[in-house]
């Protein structure tokens, strides 16, 4: 088959709709291997049926999405080998016990009995739930679910987790926690395609965001790109030193790619720039230079004002509207 | 504006739950694929734990029965057979039926409540042959029907119930009972995917199976029925169940009798396994 092979996620096209609701509507997505890739958009916008399309849950009515190469609709066991899915509720059974929702998922993915119970053990030590191993998880708080959510998804260590809305709800620090796990799973070279409704989720984690609103991909890029297509910002950098000017004008100008402007400020510089990772290497750049920077800001627009300019409303506002909502399926 | 934090190393909580990850991370290599019987029985063992940690859905399994069987022996017992003790001769059998098959409405009715739940998207995002859930749960099942059968062989021993083809006749009803009954559960599992509510597949599943339990021969010979009801009781697959299963506790069962419940069992399976196979994929 036709794919790339560093495209962990490829989708075209993809079409769901339940009676009226387009819930997906030609929806395209390319994840590439070994990043997080940030599906953001308000309640409602189709984020969970494109994720349950594309692990083999639901049926899409057009379009197609490969899995590292494997077409979700001809290889959906192929692709079920490869993925894991930590849905947005409730993803492991709340009757049981940490330890025994561990074991169960390790029995099924082929572990001895033995070694189910080894995993499950060690798991729920990585996750610091080895308190709470014994105790039904419907007794669990919110932090420590969705922890064991996530440990439910690696008890065999997937290619791509799919992370549906994994802190909505979440507390800043059982938030954080989350997102530590997701960077070091990143780290062990799984790739991870996450979906939130918040803005600095996807900005802290992501390396790609799509935008979706009504089924439909309104941006792409990194948060960078996102924020530079509805107003190119700027970098603003500020040297100890006015005699180094010249050369940090000469430097940045390289490494942005852009004419870099001389302020009236002897010790100012700045530039239009599209991509604040670019910013991170230019500025690095300086350094290693030995041109002391003495403060840079970049004067991007949030991703709050991203949305906004792309869908006319304010992300935050849009997810308030219909809290506790469920799918029925 | 965001500041980008390199890693998560914020803490020192955090550094210790990293490294343990990562070496954790490392340890998950997929082991072979397990076999269909293999997940199925986990699947089994699932549904051990929820009785074991929701004990009370097994009264439904014990309670009745004892009510059901108490109920009708003393009710019925000396109107129709001149004595409670003769009574229960012949209703035991078919009272065991009644529990059992009153029992695999739960069937659909856990599943459809099971299957809202998000764990049941994990379950089927997993690569293992695709019926072990449902499979796993009619295991389960087949648990609970033992356990009503043996409350309600119990109970019938104690109230002066002596079947002549003893504990051979009694273990093969019960045997041939649950082979049946694990038939008849695909048609709840069937309902269980279609009607969107628990409730629903209550309601609809006790509607559907009243006038099969009560219009047949559990409770009186059908000879003193008017013929119209008797026609239909003639037909109705539960008056052959039971026909079977006071066959094979008398010790008189004939081959034709149990063969007949075999195959009912078996086209059930034939024709509700792959329906109730065929919803589970859309859903
Ligand atoms: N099984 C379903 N039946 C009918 N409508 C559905 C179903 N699942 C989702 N929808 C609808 O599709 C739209 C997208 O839903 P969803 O994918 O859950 O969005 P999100 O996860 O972004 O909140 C919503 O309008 C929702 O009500
Ligand atoms: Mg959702």
């Amino acid at each position: 088959m036709k794919s790339t092979p560093d495209l962990a996620v490829e989708a075209t096209g993809l079409i769901k709709h339940f009676g009226s609701t387009r819930a997906v509507d030609g929806i395209d997505l390319a994840v590439p291997a070994g990043t997080v890739y940030g599906v953001l958009g308000p309640n409602g916008a189709g984020k969970t049926t494109a994720v349950r399309i594309l692990t083999t849950l639901q049926q899409p009515d057009g379009g197609t999405a490969t899995v590292l190469g494997h077409d979700i609709q001809r290889e959906p066991d192929t692709v079920r080998s490869l993925v894991s899915l930590t849905g947005q509720f409730a993803s492991v059974d709340e009757d049981l016990t940490g330890t025994e929702n561990l074991v169960l998922l390790g029995r099924l993915l082929g572990y001895s009995r033995s070694q189910a119970r080894r995993r499950a053990d060690d798991l729920l030590t990585a996750f610091g739930l080895a308190d709470a191993a014994d105790r039904q998880v419907k007794k669990y708080s919110g932090g420590m679910r969705r922890r064991i959510d996530i440990a439910a998804s690696i008890v065999v260590t997937p290619e791509v987790l799919f992370l549906d809305e994994p802190t909505t709800g979440l507390d800043p620090r059982s938030r954080n926690q989350v997102w530590d796990i997701i960077r070091v799973l990143v780290s062990g070279g799984t790739t991870v395609l996450l979906t939130t409704q918040y803005l600095d989720e996807a900005d802290q984690l992501a390396d790609r965001i799509a935008v979706i609103d009504h089924g439909k991909v309104i941006a792409e890029g990194t948060s960078g790109e996102l924020k530079a297509s509805v107003g190119a910002g700027a970098v603003h950098v500020r040297l100890r030193d006015p005699v180094k000017r010249p050369d940090a004008e000469r430097h940045l100008t390289k490494a942005l790619g852009v004419p870099v402007l001389l302020e009236h400020d002897p010790v100012a510089l700045s530039a239009r720039v599209e991509d604040s990772d670019l910013v991170a290497r230019a500025i690095s750049g300086l350094i290693a230079a030995g041109i002391e920077v003495a403060e840079f800001s970049l004067g991007q627009p949030s991703l709050d004002e991203v949305f906004l300019a792309l869908t006319g409303r304010p992300a935050e506002e849009a997810t308030e509207d219909a809290p506790g909502e469920e799918t029925a399926a | 504006m965001s500041t980008h934090q390199p890693t998560a190393a914020k803490n020192g909580v955090a550094t210790a739950v990293d490294e343990n990850l990562i070496a954790t991370l490392t340890a998950g290599s997929r082991p072979p694929r397990p076999s269909g019987v293999t997940t199925a029985l986990t699947f089994g063992w699932r549904a051990m734990l929820k009785i074991k940690h929701v004990p009370e859905q097994l009264f439904d399994v014990t309670l009745t029965p004892i009510i059901f069987t108490l109920m009708f022996t003393y009710l019925f017992g000396g109107a129709l057979a001149g004595s409670v003790e003769s009574y229960l001769q012949f209703l035991l059998p078919g009272i065991l039926v009644q529990t059992v098959i009153l029992t695999t409405v739960y069937t659909g009715f856990t599943l459809n409540t099971d299957i809202s739940k998000g764990v049941f998207d994990r379950f089927r995002s997993l690569p293992i042959w695709r019926p072990s859930p449902l499979v796993g749960a009619l295991l389960g099942d087949a648990v609970r029907y033992a356990v009503a059968s043996t409350v309600v062989v119990v109970l019938g021993l104690v109230l002066g119930f002596r079947p002549d083809g003893g504990v051979i006749g009694v273990v093969g009803a019960v045997v041939i009972l649950l082979v049946f009954a694990s038939g008849i559960g695909w048609i709840f599992t069937t309902l269980g995917l279609i009607l969107r509510t628990p409730n629903a597949v209550m309601g609809v599943g006790m509607m559907i199976i009243m006038p099969f339990t009560f219009a047949s021969n559990i409770f009186v010979d059908p000879s003193t029925m008017p013929s119209w009801l008797q026609s239909f009781v003639d037909v109705n697959p539960i008056t052959h169940l039971v026909t079977a299963e006071r066959g094979l506790m008398a010790g008189t069962a004939s081959a034709g009798d149990i063969g007949w419940v075999l195959l009912a069992a078996a086209a059930l399976t034939a024709v509700f396994g792959p329906l109730t196979m065929y919803l589970y994929r859309r859903r």
